[in-house]
């Protein structure tokens, strides 16, 4: 399709501006433009086709089932969007005097409170815009807890090799030394290789539970506490909380500090510019080093705290995405304690009903026992034997309208394709995405050789990726027009 | 491929020039497994690499993934060529060198070509 700056015409408008009722300003000479602003110029019906015509060009979970592994591509509730527009929200100023934002105060207050009761932590703070950034202030918080008390010689930051790739890049970014540690055959942290890596120079080690083949770490008191007698912090990705919300608690599993994305578990809109929300809880040890020091109530006001003299100072301006807090709330207090619970166990009920389903046709290598939210399939044999990949096979499912599964991890899993269900889905919905997966399966075996051609019914086919990655073209070019 | 070409499990390659200097590359197997790589990250003239740690990262399309150092010593030269045209090692991974280095002080327990032939058909 075209662009929008490649559409239109000249001197026309649709603009709905009023009439100025002011006194017109000129600036200077000096502050004008020297080269003539490129605007698009087209009319209504040419702009609602061309935004209609992108909608219709992107895939959403309001189009159809979307299992990609470790993204928890839930429903969104559309009664989160009408609370999150309520001009009471909307139309505040983030410097407006606290006793005229009560409302927004409360929600910061409420939200903090609850997530924290569902992880086990004793703050919540809401700066960090989405997963990875809440990562790194997360790690800042252990930076700032090994310094506070002189014990600067740590430095190292121990994940699993199965972690999420924002694991170590956080951590690097943060500045710390990433030493890998491997999993055991079955998927889980080797515990005895763990006890190894551990020292002196340990700061912490992160890790998400249930982990990225989908299991739950049997022994995670045994790891959190390795990890605290050697004077380190646990971090919890909260990546996977949608497994175990309502079930079972971060906090009680020894975890110091963590992060959430409320634009996976809490049914926030995810991918698409979202925005996301990543906040970072804590234990009462790492309090003071929070970004800023939450709400605090006097004489029945709602206002700030003022920041403590040992916070890591400010990770985002105001306070976070503050919208997508309110959506995350009504979506708590909508489900309930119980409701919540639920979820969780539909989530991961969903997944082994998947997984079992397939499992007589696909290669399932942690798939012995019951999976959490998502499970891992296999397909080298399919690669080694029939040198059809999984990215072929993810690229074939696009024909069938839905969205392949997370490829090409973990990376410990050769050929990977994740699949993470969610709790959302009907029994009818995953029935035909087994029936198709099925069906795709056996056609890579039986002709190979036309797996690279799909899909065929997408408005583009197979992207050069290679190209795309390496010299992408980021802005139009004018001079082209 | 020459014989004095041996392997590490986790598949790079290194030639030895002579006694203390030799290239490293990434085996053909590596770069099939990757897929089209779209960077390189190479180390310095000069820069210390120790055996069994990470001197280099490639990005396929897939993923980013440590290359290890299958020899201690000291980095004599880096195949500048890679920087813009990484997709070099996906045409002819057991012809195009990573670095080149010297001194050598020790190097980790390394397999021949049929060793590692077999350990990639094992896997």
């Amino acid at each position: 399709m075209k662009l929008i700056f490649e559409k239109g015409n000249t001197n026309r408008g649709c603009d709905l501006i009023p009439e100025c009722d002011v006194p017109v300003v000129t600036l200077s000479q000096k502050f004008h433009r020297k080269i003539e602003l490129n605007l698009p110029e087209l009319s209504e019906t040419e702009i609602s086709r061309h935004y209609t015509e992108l909608a219709n060009h992107t895939f959403g979970v309001n189009n159809g089932f979307y299992p990609l592994g470790s993204c928890t591509m839930k429903y969104n509730p559309k009664v989160n969007e009408e609370l999150a527009k309520l001009p009471g929200f909307t139309d505040v100023h983030p410097l407006q005097p606290e006793h005229t934002v009560q409302g927004s105060l409360f929600v910061l207050q409420q939200a903090e409170k609850y997530l924290c009761e569902i992880t086990g932590m004793d703050h919540m703070n809401f700066q960090p815009a989405a997963g990875a950034h809440g990562e790194l202030t997360g790690l800042k918080l252990i930076w700032a807890y090994h310094h506070d008390r002189n014990d600067s010689k740590r430095d190292k930051i121990i994940v699993p090799d199965s972690a999420h790739g924002t694991n170590p890049a956080s951590a690097a970014l943060a500045g710390f030394t990433v030493i890998n540690v491997p999993s055991t055959d079955d998927g889980l942290v080797d515990v005895e290789a763990l006890r190894g890596v551990v020292g002196e120079d340990t700061a912490g080690f992160m890790l998400t539970n249930p982990n990225t083949v989908g299991l739950f770490e049997k022994d995670i008191l045994e790891i959190t506490s390795i990890i605290h007698q050697a004077g380190g912090l646990n971090y919890y990705d909260g990546a996977n909380l949608n497994a175990i919300m309502g079930v079972a608690r971060p906090g009680d599993m020894g975890f110091d500090v963590i992060h959430l994305n409320l634009h996976k578990t809490f049914s926030t809109p995810h991918g698409g510019g979202g925005p996301g929300s990543g906040p970072v809880g804590c234990k009462e040890i790492l309090s003071r080093y929070l970004p800023s020091q939450g709400i605090i109530e006097e004489d029945g006001i709602l206002g700030f705290a003022h920041k403590d003299e040992k916070s890591i100072g400010r990770v985002k301006s105001f306070y976070g995405n503050f919208l997508v807090v309110v959506k995350a709330l009504a979506y708590i207090m909508t489900l309930g304690a119980e409701g919540l619970k639920d979820a969780s166990c539909n989530a991961v009920l969903n997944a082994n009903y998947m997984m079992h389903r397939l499992g007589d046709v696909f290669d399932i290598p942690f798939g012995n026992g019951p999976c959490m939210h998502e499970f891992v399939i296999s397909l080298n044999k399919l690669k080694k034997e029939k040198a059809v990949s999984a990215l072929d096979f993810a690229k074939a499912l696009l024909d069938h309208d839905m969205h392949p599964p997370t490829m090409y991890f973990p990376l410990i899993v050769y050929e990977a394709l994740m699949v993470e269900p969610t709790e959302t889905e009907t029994k009818e919905t995953l029935d035909e995405a087994i029936r198709i997966y099925k069906e795709v399966y056996a056609y890579a075996c039986k002709a190979p050789e036309t797996m690279g051609d799909y899909p065929l019914t997408t408005p583009i086919g197979r992207p050069d990726e290679v190209k795309a990655a390496r010299n992408p073209i980021l802005r139009f070019d004018f001079s082209s027009k | 491929m020459s014989d004095k070409i041996l392997f590490m499990k986790s598949h790079e390659w290194v030639q030895f020039l002579d006694d203390t200097t030799a290239r490293i590359g990434i085996s053909d197997y590596a770069q099939s497994e990757l897929g089209d790589l779209v960077f390189i990250n190479l180390p310095e003239v000069g820069d210390e690499v120790i055996v069994g740690e990470s001197f280099a990262d490639v990005e396929s399309v897939k993923a980013v993934s440590n290359v290890y150092s299958p020899v201690t010593g000291t980095v004599k030269a880096v195949n500048e060529d890679l920087l813009d045209q990484p997709e070099l090692v996906n045409s002819e991974a057991m012809e195009t060198w990573f670095i080149e280095v010297e001194n050598i002080s020790d190097k980790a327990d390394l397999l021949s070509e049929l060793e590692y032939k077999k350990l990639i058909s094992e896997s």
